[in-house]
């Protein structure tokens, strides 16, 4: 047994901030109180901290299998407990693609045995995630999938994203998108605007990646099923997901804590400054962070995408899209969101716990029964 | 002024540390045309040209500025090096400085190339042309032959004519011309004259329509159509040079005495009418010859580390080689 002294609980399902201890037993979160003692139990003392329900990112790349010379699952799960997650979910773009039940077999056996916290994939929408036949999806549901996705590229057309909601509807699933419309998209390497052009990078208009939002909650109300779009990063494909919420449709959407700190006025030739979709205009930033407050964005996710050195130590328009973020998401939230009051403590708790929960049809609190997966942070660093 | 330890762009650059540039170019002018080219300056210096992109008129021009003030150079050039072997640029760039160059000028299709290496190596770098960014040495030519011919650099109305968006001289020039006040008008096919072109500097207006574009003008820069940085589907010819190409009527638009600028290398019959290229308005052959001196003037100051109140290598008469 663990018993938590003295820490302040911040749980947004029963919208609890108080100070209260939790006694763990096992697996299990035994109870709550003010208070506690239980004989025998190891005592943590959480004095000055706060306790929540374990983190949950629902955008990352672990890279294995195929891409371990970038992150591996064994690392990037370190990664993502020193960052404060006790949930990852990993997109398919790996190598093979995370398209049949063996390949989800293979990634969920392997963090068994070398993972830090939980790992839950997500299974490729399509065969190869090419956008033409629909991937085994049944078959790797029954292996762990929590949700699908062709991340790393937007489900391809439209005729192909409705058998997916569909299908998918039946068998409970979220369908996570990547939007962008890639002829728009064109070999682009920044988002266009005037940073862009003076740097005389190619740019990527904003409208690559609200087009493709639009679509999706057109599809998503054509066929009532499940929608999250990953990693927003503009106001318009927010306000596609805003209209979608006041229909009533089953659409959800995460941030990426790069999108509501950075700016593309930010971007220099530095290709950590290179990720997909890319940096927004200010305006957009301002709009993500008002989402953030009035509760149309749904989650923080990281989006962390690591890349071996070398590969990202080359020209930028060479390099590939994607910055890494498990350890500086709780940090950037507090300091972007929080301390500059934009936004409260509950409610970033809630964007790191219940916000992505319910996007995975999952409940996330501390209450008796549950799974004993609790961050604790402080709110207090350099 | 303080020594520039690299020439990456000229965005960066104050107004006087341009003047001082031309200023030190002025004497290399006249120099171009001494029977015997050749300085003792540089001797013993070596200046490392790598060009990751074709390149003629700037890569001839950087090696025959750098023989001509004495120093060696190693040539590299992207078809014949070990790039095509899937070396990276960080490696290739650390092999050629591990030979111990004096300075390196590099060309490269992806921009933020030369700044990139210049971060990494502890030579100077010359940017020699990267991607759709900026090509210093080409603005600060065409400023020398603005001054030559109209006697001053300040505050002229200049038209930059045909495909900005993709153009690396237009961005160089839009930044220099506009740090001496100059007017600038920006015209082209729609898509290739972006608004946030505006932004780049004050007093920078566009148009879509020639015959206002040069209305007034008093230098009219014509860009060159890059189809290889081109991503959008092309523009027939035939439509380009019907709204686009600078005739000899068109440029009666102009003022008088416009000049008329083009960075080379010319297609004839497209951007640029046979009779404005060979016409009396036309600066191009100066602006090849003046890359020269601005070449050497870069040279000598990046990497022979002069002080500036120094005597002028091409008028110390002790200084030539023997």
């Amino acid at each position: 047994m663990l018993l938590i002294k003295n820490g302040r609980v911040i749980d947004p399902a029963s919208e609890t901030d108080a100070p209260l201890d939790v006694l763990l037993d096992g697996d299990c979160i035994s109870r709550t109180g003010a208070n506690l003692s239980a004989q025998g139990a190891e005592i943590v003392d959480a004095k000055g901290m706060i306790v929540a329900p374990g983190f949950i990112d629902l955008h990352c790349h672990l890279r294995e299998p195929g891409q371990e010379l970038s992150e591996t699952i064994e690392t990037g799960t370190r990664s993502a407990a020193r960052g404060g997650f006790t949930a990852v979910c990993c997109m398919p773009n790996t190598q093979p693609v995370n398209d049949s039940a063996s390949v989800t077999r293979g990634i969920v056996e392997r963090a068994a045995a070398a993972a830090s916290v939980r790992v839950w994939p997500v299974g490729a929408a399509s065969v190869g995630s090419k956008g033409e036949a629909l991937a085994e999806i049944a078959a790797m549901k029954d292996a762990g999938i929590v949700a699908v996705s062709d991340d790393g590229k937007p489900i391809a057309t439209a005729r192909l994203m409705r058998q997916v909601m569909d299908y998918c509807n039946s068998l409970g699933l979220p369908v996570i998108d990547h939007c962008e419309d890639s002829s728009l998209f064109a070999g682009g390497v920044m988002r266009e605007g005037p940073q862009s052009i003076r740097l005389g990078l190619k740019g990527i208009p904003a409208q690559s990646e609200s087009i493709c939002a639009g679509r999706d909650v057109e599809v998503a109300a054509l066929t009532g099923a499940r929608l999250h779009i990953a990693h927003m990063s503009t106001r318009a494909s927010l306000d596609c997901v805003r209209w979608a919420k006041k229909q009533g449709l089953h659409v959800t959407c995460e941030v990426t804590p790069h999108h509501f700190t950075l700016t593309d006025e930010d971007v220099r030739y530095d290709t950590r400054y290179k990720m997909n979709p890319p940096l927004a205009s200010r305006e957009d930033r301002d709009a993500l962070i008002a989402g953030l407050a009035d509760g149309s964005l749904d989650a923080i996710a990281t989006d962390h995408a690591p890349h071996h050195p070398a590969s990202k130590d080359v020209e930028f328009d060479r390099a590939p899209f994607g910055i890494i973020g498990f350890e500086t998401a709780l940090s950037l939230g507090l300091a972007e969101l929080v301390n500059s009051g934009r936004i409260s403590l509950m409610r970033l708790v809630q964007l790191f716990t219940t916000g992505p929960a319910r996007v995975l049809g999952l409940d996330r609190k501390i209450a008796p029964g549950e799974p004993a997966d609790l961050t604790i942070f402080s709110t207090d660093f350099e | 002024m303080q020594h520039l330890s690299h020439l990456l762009g000229i965005e960066d650059l104050t107004r006087e540390q341009i003047a001082f540039i031309l200023d030190q170019a002025k004497p290399f002018q006249e120099f171009q045309r001494y029977p015997l080219k050749k300085l003792a300056t540089l001797r013993g210096k070596t200046v490392a040209v790598a060009f990751f992109e074709a390149s003629t008129r700037t890569r001839i021009s950087f090696t025959t500025a750098a023989a001509r003030l004495g120093a060696d150079t190693m040539a590299l050039q992207a078809e014949a090096s070990s790039l095509k072997k899937g070396e990276s640029l960080i490696d290739t760039v650390r092999t050629l400085e591990a030979m111990r160059p004096d300075g390196i000028v590099i060309r490269h299709s992806s921009s933020g190339a030369p700044e990139f290496v210049a971060k990494r190596l502890e030579i100077p770098v010359l940017n020699a042309g990267d991607g759709a960014h900026e090509h210093p040495t080409q603005a600060l030519l065409d400023a020398l032959t603005i001054r030559d011919r109209k006697g001053k650099i300040e505050d002229w109305h200049v038209t930059i004519l045909g495909d900005v968006l993709h153009s690396r001289v237009a961005r160089s020039n839009i930044h220099l011309l506009s740090k001496f006040g100059a007017k600038i008008t920006l015209c082209g096919p729609a898509m290739w004259v972006p608004r946030e072109l505006e932004d780049l500097a004050p007093n920078v207006r566009r148009t879509t329509r020639t015959e206002e574009a040069l209305e007034g003008a008093d230098v009219v820069l014509v860009l060159r159509v890059q189809t290889e940085r081109i991503h959008e589907p092309a523009l027939a010819a035939e439509e380009y040079i019907l709204g686009y190409q600078l005739t000899a009527k068109r440029l009666r638009l102009a003022r008088p005495n416009a000049l008329v600028l083009h960075p080379g290398p010319m297609i004839r019959g497209l951007e640029i009418d046979s009779a404005v290229a060979d016409g009396p308005q036309s600066g191009v052959l100066e602006q090849v010859t003046n890359g020269l001196a601005v070449r050497m003037a870069l040279l000598y100051h990046l990497i022979g580390r002069a002080p500036a109140d120094a005597p002028h290598p091409a008028k110390d008469r002790s200084n030539a080689s023997d």
